[in-house]
């Protein structure tokens, strides 16, 4: 069960307006990690709009997901200049690395793993990001040593909130 | 902070231009901020000088300013020390006591962390030297790496919103409107239309049907490659504000918006903290400078759909519908968002208005080619900022005149191509655009030039390719980008990509035919003709233009199975060069399939059957070993 | 308004300024073949099957007839070779999805297509559109939408479920053009577990009828109510909302329950 009462607040703070269905979404999913049923259904019926058009949005647009997208999704830039750099590869490292496939969510949803089409960071291409941070001229043998960053800041952050 | 007035303008103005001379600072440490070196930790490296300066006494004479993108993205993180104009490259924390203690206190620059050209011994200290940023012209990049974009004060000092008062105060709309026609301003998102046109199109629709008409920018900036106006706004995001507030009272709008794209949350943060301290100065709002004008902007955010960069679709999506493109029999300009008269523009064009205004059309017209005063369609006037990426040493984002030839692009600025490959191709115009090959190295770089070739402008992405850049996997690339990335409505560009992506699948397997070509020209034009937006009707233009100036390459992949640039995995097997190999012994345990085996210091040996051809092992290779060659088929 | 000239396969003819090319045609009896186009709902124009040549001075456009607005002095082709080569490779197009329903099948025939080039799938859902615009815009239910987009787009109801809003008029099994939308009789049966006052005969539902209750134990293709309403009105119920002929068999449907108790 999922609680929705943040949905409320951050419908509030958009005035529950439709044509700002897609912040409302972003809001929700940033707080959320994902886009719970619950939550699609509790902002249909506060925006007066059906639930089918809402989840047409939420399908539609590719930041949004149905899924858990992991405590630090990693994103795999893959804009021209990433691809001919070896964005693929990257890929597929990171698929070995974590044993999941493109699309996925480790099973304690620590990690998710995707492509995203630019992040505009070419000049640095090819371009990982975890969350908002930006990994530039990434390498294939540099992929484990930043999937081990992000578990250690993890385990300090949770070793110091205890 | 209350409201500004005219005089107080002039009065920030009079403490002199930041970011170079300074009433205050005798010098200026300007740490550049734009994402890219951000990554790079260019925040943990400016708050590290701050330290060295106050330890060393200096902080009422040296001021560390952050600064938008510098551009040198290759060669970042950069800091650049002002008034000497020394240009710094791959600046960490760990270098601040250094560049404080030699440069700062003895003035002595540092010059372990200066630029040196490749294969030069001494390094160019002064920045105004460096071949990258020489036959640089910044017009619309005027103050990057100059002012903090997150004060406003300073683009204030450097005759930030004179071109506003100007247009305010002495200027009627209908003057502002023949000064923006007679400079040739075309669109720099890529549909290369006059601006000045669509401006007076909007006001007279607006005033038509009596009907309030809406303004709006676009920074949705979808095309793969291009980072023009994340950079433009992360360095100086109230110059757009500047040219969309002047477009306002020229168009008639007291509303507009700005479309951003989710995937640029440092530009977005920027530009909303520079509405925010416009609305304080009284600068958007209502009554701007008393003059009776009112004009406020929101901040609206994509969600991950390059279709949106297409205007009628980001109009939908800016209703809060999806984001899947309208009817262009109806124009946007009588009839957009919300069925109000809307203008829509892009950033860099947005950005160019200031400068428009303060220098006079006369002056923006004379650079660039064509002779545009008359009509506008007859030149492409002014600057264009490109994004210079891909096999190229100097990637990072350039502007200069139009008209300079792709050869000065990519060899004088770009400077040549690394680790020994040849020039390929330039791709420009993103997923609409084309490949263009040597032998047209030495076209200028225009919006009619470039649609000529089989390319276009685009919005500014400039992607160099060598001969390890296999032409058929670029064509199958955008493709499959747009097929990801197409709303779906309309038959033809959904299935027309997904049987365009079918075939280049095929050829790039080796399992390609001579009809196939043929059949990829039919459905390119099929797309042309009946697909609903640009998106689709433009979709074919790489697939065509790899066709055209590369079609060994293609007929390589078909006839003799063979990827001569080693990329297409079903073709290519990798080998070790018992030539090269040392045993080094690095490559065996990047190997994820334990396909190489060896002892060390001996040559080790490459299983083809067990090589999933992951790339690991290439990449860890010190002798470049490990070699791509032609898969030798079974009879 | 303003009348236009214009000529359509050769033939010289006036209308309104602004009427869409596939209007004129019709009322000309020039057809010109369409699959996301309904006279009752704003034109779509996604099919793309309408394209037409239009010649206006020295510029030739290809447009879709269903939506683009006719004006003065153009000169306009409907089955001329380009556009016959568009519209047989969009029916190749729609054929590599759903090669086995019939209105693609009987274009097939026309366009000389014996062997579609990109192959024959076994879907049968075009996505035209029609009954998500129908449901939408006419029934004001909101149920049917698109979801996902390009290549995995599809038509649906929210998570795949009957929803509560839905009314069962059935306007978008009516309107669907191939076999792919079809009423369910099991999925009637939330309707035969209501009260007895709550068993609106589904024409009130859609406000066609006031509020009369159903006679036929909602099996509504049993019903002489539902044979009827298609009888007289030649089309779905849905379009017409209230009418003088609609309170005939209001009272007609009163009768039938009192009869029936």
């Amino acid at each position: 069960m999922v609680d929705t009462a943040k949905v409320d607040e951050i419908l509030r703070r958009h005035n529950s307006k439709r044509e700002n269905i897609i912040a409302i979404l972003l809001d929700c999913q940033e707080h959320y990690d994902y886009l719970p049923r619950e939550v699609l259904e509790e902002v249909s019926s506060n925006i007066g709009v059906s639930v089918t058009s809402v989840l047409s949005i939420a399908t539609f647009f590719r930041t949004f997901s149905l899924k858990p997208i992991g405590r630090f999704p990693i994103r795999v830039c893959n804009g021209t200049a990433c691809n001919i750099k070896g964005s693929n590869q990257l890929v597929e490292a990171l698929e070995r690395d974590l044993n999941i496939k493109k699309g996925q969510t480790t099973p304690n949803l620590q990690f998710g793993l995707d492509t995203v089409n630019c992040v505009g960071c070419c000049g640095l291409a090819p371009v990982i990001t975890v969350g908002e941070d930006v990994h530039g001229k990434a390498k294939i043998s540099s992929t484990r040593k930043i999937i081990k960053r992000y578990r250690a800041m993890e385990k300090k952050h949770a070793e110091s909130v205890h | 902070m209350p409201r500004v007035s005219i005089e107080d303008l002039k009065k920030i103005r009079g403490n002199g231009k930041p970011g170079v001379s300074s009433k205050k600072f005798r010098a200026k440490v300007l740490v550049c901020a734009g994402t890219g070196c951000i990554s790079g930790n260019s925040y943990k490296t400016a708050k590290a000088l701050e330290t060295e300066i106050e330890k060393q006494g200096l902080a009422q004479q040296v001021q560390v300013v952050k600064t938008g993108c510098q551009g040198f993205c290759a060669e970042g993180p950069i800091v650049i020390v002002q008034p000497d104009g020394i240009f710094y490259r791959g600046v960490g924390p760990k270098h601040a006591p250094k560049m404080i203690e030699e440069h700062l206190l003895n003035g002595k620059p540092v010059e372990k962390l200066m630029y040196t050209l490749p294969g030069q011994e001494h390094p160019i200290p002064l920045l105004k030297e460096i071949p990258f940023f020489a036959k640089q012209k910044l017009v619309v990049l005027r103050n990057r790496g100059a002012i903090d974009p997150e004060k406003i004060d300073d683009y204030i000092a450097a005759d930030g919103y004179k071109a506003l008062e100007k247009a305010l105060t002495l200027m009627t709309p209908e003057q502002i409107l023949s000064e923006i026609k007679k400079s040739g301003l075309r669109g720099r998102g890529g549909g290369g239309f006059p601006a000045g046109i669509k401006w007076e199109s909007c006001r007279r629709a607006a005033q038509h049907r009596h009907v309030d008409p809406v303004l709006v920018c676009n920074a949705d900036e979808g095309d793969p490659g291009a980072f023009m106006d994340r950079s433009i706004i992360e360095s100086d995001p109230h110059a757009v504000l500047e040219g969309m507030i002047i477009g306002a009272r020229a168009i008639g709008c007291k509303e507009g918006f700005v479309y951003i794209r989710h995937e640029y949350p440092v530009a977005r943060e920027r530009l909303s903290k520079a509405i925010e301290q416009a609305r304080d100065y009284g600068l958007l709002g209502k009554n701007i400078l008393d003059s009776g004008v009112d004009f406020d902007i929101e901040v609206v955010r994509g969600a991950g759909a390059f279709v949106c960069g297409e205007s009628t679709a980001l109009m939908a999506s800016l209703e809060g519908n999806l984001g899947e493109p309208r009817a262009k029999y109806i124009h946007t300009v009588e009839y957009g968002y919300k069925n109000r008269p809307t203008n829509l523009n892009n950033v860099e064009t947005w950005a160019n208005v200031p400068v428009i205004i303060n220098n006079g059309s006369k002056w923006f017209a004379s650079m660039g080619t064509g002779e545009v005063t008359e009509n506008p369609w007859e030149g492409s006037s002014g600057t264009k900022v490109f994004s210079l990426v891909g096999k190229v040493h100097n990637t990072g984002l350039i502007e200069v005149p139009m008209g300079i030839t792709l050869r000065e692009i990519v060899f004088n600025i770009g400077g040549g191509i690394p680790d020994g490959h040849q020039f390929k191709a330039v791709q420009t115009g993103g997923p609409s655009g084309g490949c263009l090959p040597e032998s047209l190295l030495d076209m200028p770089v225009d919006f009619d030039s470039l649609t000529e070739a089989g390319s276009m402008m685009g919005s500014g992405g400039m992607i160099v390719m060598d001969d390890q850049t296999c032409m058929v996997e670029v064509a199958r690339y955008f493709i499959s980008f747009l097929t990801e990335e197409s709303c779906g409505k309309c038959v033809p560009c959904r299935e027309g990509l997904t049987s365009s992506l079918e075939i280049l699948d095929r050829i790039t397997q080796g399992k390609g035919s001579e009809e196939d070509l043929e059949l990829l020209e039919e459905i390119a034009e099929v797309m042309r003709d009946c697909c609903f937006c640009a998106l689709g009707t433009s979709a074919s233009n790489p697939v065509l233009s790899t066709i055209r100036y590369f079609k060994k390459e293609y007929e390589a992949h078909i006839k003799d199975h063979q990827c001569p640039a080693g990329v297409c995995r079903e073709l290519i097997e990798y080998d070790i060069d018992p030539e090269k190999c040392d045993g080094c012994h690095a490559c065996v345990p990047a190997c994820s399939v334990h396909a190489i085996t060896g002892e060390v210091k001996e040559l080790h040996t490459l299983d083809k059957t067990e090589c999933i051809k992951c790339g690991a092992c290439i990449e860890v290779c010190k002798r470049q070993a490990i070699l791509k060659c032609p898969r030798s088929f079974a009879a | 308004m303003k009348t236009i000239k214009l000529k359509i396969d050769g033939i010289e003819t006036e209308a309104e300024d602004r009427t869409t090319i596939l209007s004129i045609a019709q009322r000309l009896g020039i057809k010109i073949p369409n699959l996301c186009h309904h006279p009752l709902l704003e034109p779509y124009g996604v099919c793309r099957i309408c394209t037409v040549e239009v010649k206006s001075g020295t510029r030739t456009r290809m447009v879709t007839a269903c939506n683009y607005p006719a004006t003065n002095g153009i000169e306009v082709l409907t089955n001329s070779p380009r556009v016959r080569r568009n519209r047989k490779m969009i029916v190749e197009w729609m054929m590599a999805q759903c090669g086995h329903v019939k209105i693609l099948k009987d274009m097939a025939a026309e366009y000389d297509i014996s062997k579609p080039r990109f192959g024959r799938g076994t879907d049968d859902c075009i996505l035209c559109g029609l009954c998500v615009r129908v449901c939408s815009d006419v029934v004001g239910a909101n149920v049917l939408g698109f979801f996902n987009r390009g290549a995995t787009r599809e038509v649906s109801t929210a998570f795949g479920e009957t929803s509560e809003k839905c009314i069962a008029c059935g306007a978008c099994a009516w309107i669907c053009p191939t076999t792919h939308l079809k009423m369910e009789n099991e999925k009637l049966e939330r309707f035969r577990t209501l009260p007895g006052s709550e068993r609106l005969c589904r024409y009130s539902l859609m406000g066609v009828t006031k509020g009369a209750l159903c006679a036929n134990s909602f099996q509504c293709w049993k019903c002489e109510v539902e044979q009827r309403f298609h009888d007289q009105l030649q089309t779905h119920p849905i379009f017409l909302g209230r009418s003088r002929k609609i309170k005939e068999i209001d009272a007609y449907v009163s009768q039938l329950n009192e009869m029936r108790g």
